[in-house]
């Protein structure tokens, strides 16, 4: 499985993507939309996209807007990765198509029980 | 100080004795664990100390604490999800089309812990059926007060809402209140907690259509497994439907339950006449 991990916070970024590969993923940073479409473009299509909010040059919320108007997209799973934590936020992130949102803090725990929600812990790790 | 052989033998003899759960040797660092913060609370540097001076003054509320930091699990929203994939596929449907139109659905949730359980039910429940605020009845016990009444309230921390519950859920369900979210008045309605020790007499309730004891026998040996079987079992409707944990099972424990697997789930079912 693949995953994209797009935040602007280098330390968050690894952090992420450590708890991703520690279950299995593949993963590939970014920091910020923008970079996260290029690697998209570039045709490196993930299972799974966490995405914080409020990031340089496009934030999440534009990301999750762009990927989501794009059909040959459809089948990636969008989780925000974010501290905005207001009730309004997380409707906004889910009416522009994000699947999944955790708020930070967070721990390796949480992120673990939303793919399993989502069908998206690596089998040999669901077991 | 780290916890002295006496020490430990106390607690695990408390433990036992209020609640049947058995502590094996090994869980000292289980002990240390849960009591270092209520040691820190009242001063006291380490848990040896403070386990010392309970055991010789001991007092109501500090063996109460001492168990209920014992006994109390860590828990999540969905919590292996498949007996509640189970619940809305097969069971309630099952429940509905035997029972007559205003029979109202009862459920048991027999070690709610801080409501996750309950609630995650209540949800389900309340996107499934039309009006369940009015047709379905939650019980939620746990032996722990703390909890029981953490379940009342009904708020959870940001971290405890991150621990599996799906966010188009959590915006249904709940609104913020400060710091924590707490759950609709409506689902709030749909639960009732109280205090329940499963390995003493159980109070009068039910009779319960489904029953949800997970997570609770692996703690108890085999005598107390078959008594809280055996005293669920006289709560439950005849035709009614228990799950328990994903490691746990009725098999070669009591034999007046009928495993039914429903999807990757498993469910008990009373044997008739058993």
């Amino acid at each position: 499985m693949r995953a994209l991990v797009i935040d602007d916070s280098r330390v968050m970024r690894r952090i992420v993507a450590g708890i991703l590969e520690d279950l299995g993923y593949e993963t590939v940073q970014a920091g910020h939309g923008r970079e996260g479409l290029d690697v998209l473009d570039g045709g490196w299509i993930p299972d799974l996209v966490c995405v914080d909010w409020n990031m340089p040059v496009m934030d999440g919320l534009q990301f999750v807007s762009v990927v989501r108007s794009n059909p040959a997209w459809r089948s990636m799973t969008i989780m925000m990765v974010t501290s905005e934590s207001e009730h309004t936020q997380i409707v906004r992130a889910l009416a522009a198509g994000a699947h999944e949102y955790v708020i930070k803090p967070f721990t390796a725990d949480a992120i673990r029980d939303k793919l399993a929600l989502l069908g998206l812990l690596p089998e040999e790790v669901a077991l | 100080m780290t916890l002295t052989a006496t020490s430990f033998d106390w607690v695990r003899a408390l433990v036992h004795k209020e609640s049947a759960i058995v502590l094996q040797p090994g869980k000292e660092y289980l002990v240390e664990a849960r009591l270092l913060p209520i040691a820190r609370k009242l001063g006291i540097a380490d848990v040896s100390a403070f386990v010392e001076s309970v055991r010789s003054r001991p007092d109501a509320e500090s063996t109460r604490r001492i168990v209920e930091a014992l006994t109390t699990n860590e828990t999540s929203w969905f919590r292996d999800g498949d007996p509640f994939t189970a619940l809305t596929s097969t069971v309630v449907p099952a429940v509905l089309a035997a029972r007559g139109p205003t029979e109202r659905l009862q459920i048991w949730s027999a070690a709610c812990s801080s409501g996750q359980e309950p609630y995650t039910i209540a949800m389900l429940l309340e996107d499934a059926l039309p009006n369940a605020a009015s047709r379905v009845a939650i019980t939620a016990t746990d032996l722990s007060r703390e909890m029981v009444e953490r379940t009342r309230a009904g708020r959870f921390s940001q971290l405890e809402v991150n621990r599996g519950l799906p966010a188009p859920m959590l915006v249904r369900h709940f609104t913020r209140a400060g710091s924590e979210w707490e759950v609709a008045p409506t689902l709030r309605r749909m639960v009732t907690a109280s205090e329940c020790n499963l390995a003493a007499p159980l109070p009068r309730m039910g009779p319960f259509d489904v029953v949800y004891l997970r997570n609770v026998l692996i703690y108890f040996d085999l005598p107390t497994k078959r008594s809280i079987l055996s005293r669920v079992r006289t709560l439950m409707r005849p035709d009614g439907w228990l799950f328990l944990g994903a490691a746990e099972t009725t098999l070669g424990v009591d034999d007046s339950w009928e495993r039914v697997v429903i999807g990757r789930s498993s469910a008990y079912r009373p044997v008739k006449g058993a």
